[in-house]
Order: C-alpha cells, then sequence, then structure tokens
C-alpha cells in the first residue's frame, strides 16, 4: 500500500481537500453574491477533480467510474454557475462597493 | 467504524439538525425549502455511512433533487396566492 | 501512512464543509444560500468519495455519480425562480 502511486494519491487527495478549504474560505469572506459564485464554484471543481485524481491513484480499478464522476462535474459545474449568476444579476441581486464597472448592465441599458 | 467516520457522523448529525430547525423556524419559504433540500443532502451521506448505498441512492434522487425540484415549481405556480416568501421581514404569520 | 493521508483530507474537507454552512445560514441573500447549497453539495461528493476510499467498497461511487448529474438540477431550478423576480 504504501507504494509511490498510493503516496502520489494521497497527496493529490490533500491538495483537493485543501481547494475544497480554500473554496469555503472564499465563500465566507468575499464581498458579494458574484465574487461568492466565483469563488465557490471554481475552486472546488478543481479541488473534487483533484480528489477524484487521488482516488484513482490510491485504488486504480475504480478509475473509469471516478472518471465519469468528474466529467459530469466539470460539463455540469460551469453551467450551474453561470446560471445562478445570470439569475443573480436579472434579480439585481446587490453588488459590493468595489465593483468598477458591469459591462453587461451597461449594454442592457444602450 | 474508524475514528474518521465517527467524526463525520458527528459533524453531519450537528449540521443536519440545524438545517431542519432553519427549515421549521424560518420565515421564507425557498430558504425553508432548501434547508429541507439540505437536510435530504446530509441524510443521504449518512446513509451512505451506515453503509447502504441503494437507500442513500434514492434519498439523493427523490430527497434532494426531485422534491426540491416540485417544491419550487409549485412555489413558482402559485407565487400571486401565498405571501410568505415574497416579504423577507415582516409577515408575523409565517 | 496513506490511512494519515485520508484522514487529513477529510479533515480539510470537513473544514470546509463546516464554512460552507455558516455561509448559507448566515447567507443574506437567496442567491447566497443558493451558492452555498451547490459547494455543499460538491463537498458531499468528496466526502463519500473518501468514505468509499475508507471502507474499499466501489458500489458507494454510485451515490456520487448520482449527485454529480443531479446537482445542477436544483440549482437550475432555483435561478429560475430567482429570474422571474424575487
Amino acid at each position: 500500500m504504501d507504494s509511490v502511486l498510493g503516496l502520489l494519491g494521497g497527496l493529490f487527495l490533500i491538495a483537493g481537500a485543501a481547494f475544497l478549504l480554500l473554496g469555503g474560505l472564499g465563500l465566507v469572506r468575499m464581498p458579494d453574491v458574484f465574487n461568492r459564485i466565483q469563488a465557490g464554484t471554481k475552486a472546488t471543481t478543481l479541488g473534487t477533480l483533484f480528489g477524484l485524481a487521488g482516488a484513482a491513484c490510491l485504488q486504480p480499478d475504480w478509475a473509469l467510474k471516478l472518471m465519469l464522476i468528474g466529467l459530469f462535474i466539470l460539463f455540469t459545474n460551469p453551467i450551474s454557475s453561470q446560471v445562478l449568476a445570470r439569475a443573480a444579476h436579472r434579480s439585481h441581486a446587490e453588488k459590493s462597493a468595489l465593483t468598477a464597472v458591469d459591462r453587461l448592465e451597461d449594454d442592457q441599458g444602450a | 467504524m474508524s475514528l474518521l467516520l465517527t467524526a463525520m457522523t458527528f459533524v453531519l448529525c450537528i449540521a443536519m439538525i440545524v438545517a431542519a430547525l432553519v427549515s421549521i423556524l424560518g420565515r421564507s419559504l425557498p430558504i425553508a425549502i432548501l434547508a429541507a433540500g439540505l437536510v435530504s443532502l446530509v441524510a443521504s451521506v449518512l446513509f451512505v455511512i451506515l453503509a447502504s448505498p441503494d437507500v442513500a441512492m434514492t434519498e439523493a434522487a427523490i430527497g434532494s433533487g426531485l422534491s426540491t425540484f416540485l417544491f419550487f415549481f409549485v412555489l413558482g405556480r402559485v407565487r400571486g396566492g401565498e405571501r410568505d416568501g415574497e416579504d423577507e421581514s415582516g409577515s408575523e404569520h409565517g | 501512512m496513506v490511512e494519515l493521508l485520508v484522514n487529513c483530507a477529510a479533515m480539510l474537507a470537513g473544514l470546509a464543509f463546516l464554512l460552507a454552512l455558516y455561509r448559507f445560514f448566515k447567507g443574506p441573500s437567496a442567491a447566497d444560500r443558493v451558492v452555498a447549497f451547490d459547494v455543499l453539495t460538491i463537498i458531499a461528493i468528496t466526502a463519500i468519495v473518501l468514505v468509499a476510499l475508507t471502507e474499499r467498497r466501489a458500489i458507494y461511487l454510485d451515490v456520487a455519480l448520482i449527485y454529480a448529474l443531479l446537482s445542477f438540477l436544483g440549482v437550475i431550478v432555483v435561478a429560475r425562480y430567482l429570474e422571474r423576480g424575487l
């Protein structure tokens, strides 16, 4: 069990969990909805993919199923984040005071 | 059951109880529906820890997927007739 | 060694779960809660994979597969609900 592949898988798992933790931290610390969406979705997608890669290194028999899970996450997660951001923008969600420019609102206003 | 699974069960049980309380006591209807979905999500992970993946699959598909879908669909339909979800602050009878 | 690494990963994921849970219960608007719900679902997928690794049973991965399929359905429905005015 203590082979090179096992160690590599464990390190992948740690990296994935660290990315999940960073995503959670961004979810708490970011100032408004749109920043929270990008912090929460991008970081956790990468973290989950790392975790699945680590699991595939630890148990090579499961690689096909883990790859399928990763593929679904890679497809569905950006879709849900984009739909949610569009819904938040259309329902006039509160923007942070630091927001410099909002091109979508400029386009719709013109 | 290893120490890892015991600790995980503890955290998940706390989260489940708090989510259920929010779902019951919360004033806003969409937030109550989301909290009910969270209860279902945590219950599904607990079923996996308790070594019953078939029950966990059913809970994931029906509790977390279908019932949230159905509740929000109906809430969108009856929006004119209900008052709880519309005002976040007032509404003593909610 | 590998057991220790898996335990550390589970601990970090549990910490992330608690942070996202804080945002779910605190979040001022409904969109914040939906984002937190999405993140909680993704963390639950990782937690299920970690449980499968600990117990060494491949059948548990099916639950993670169902979550990977269904997590975006709920978010899309809630987003459609939010778009029509809140």
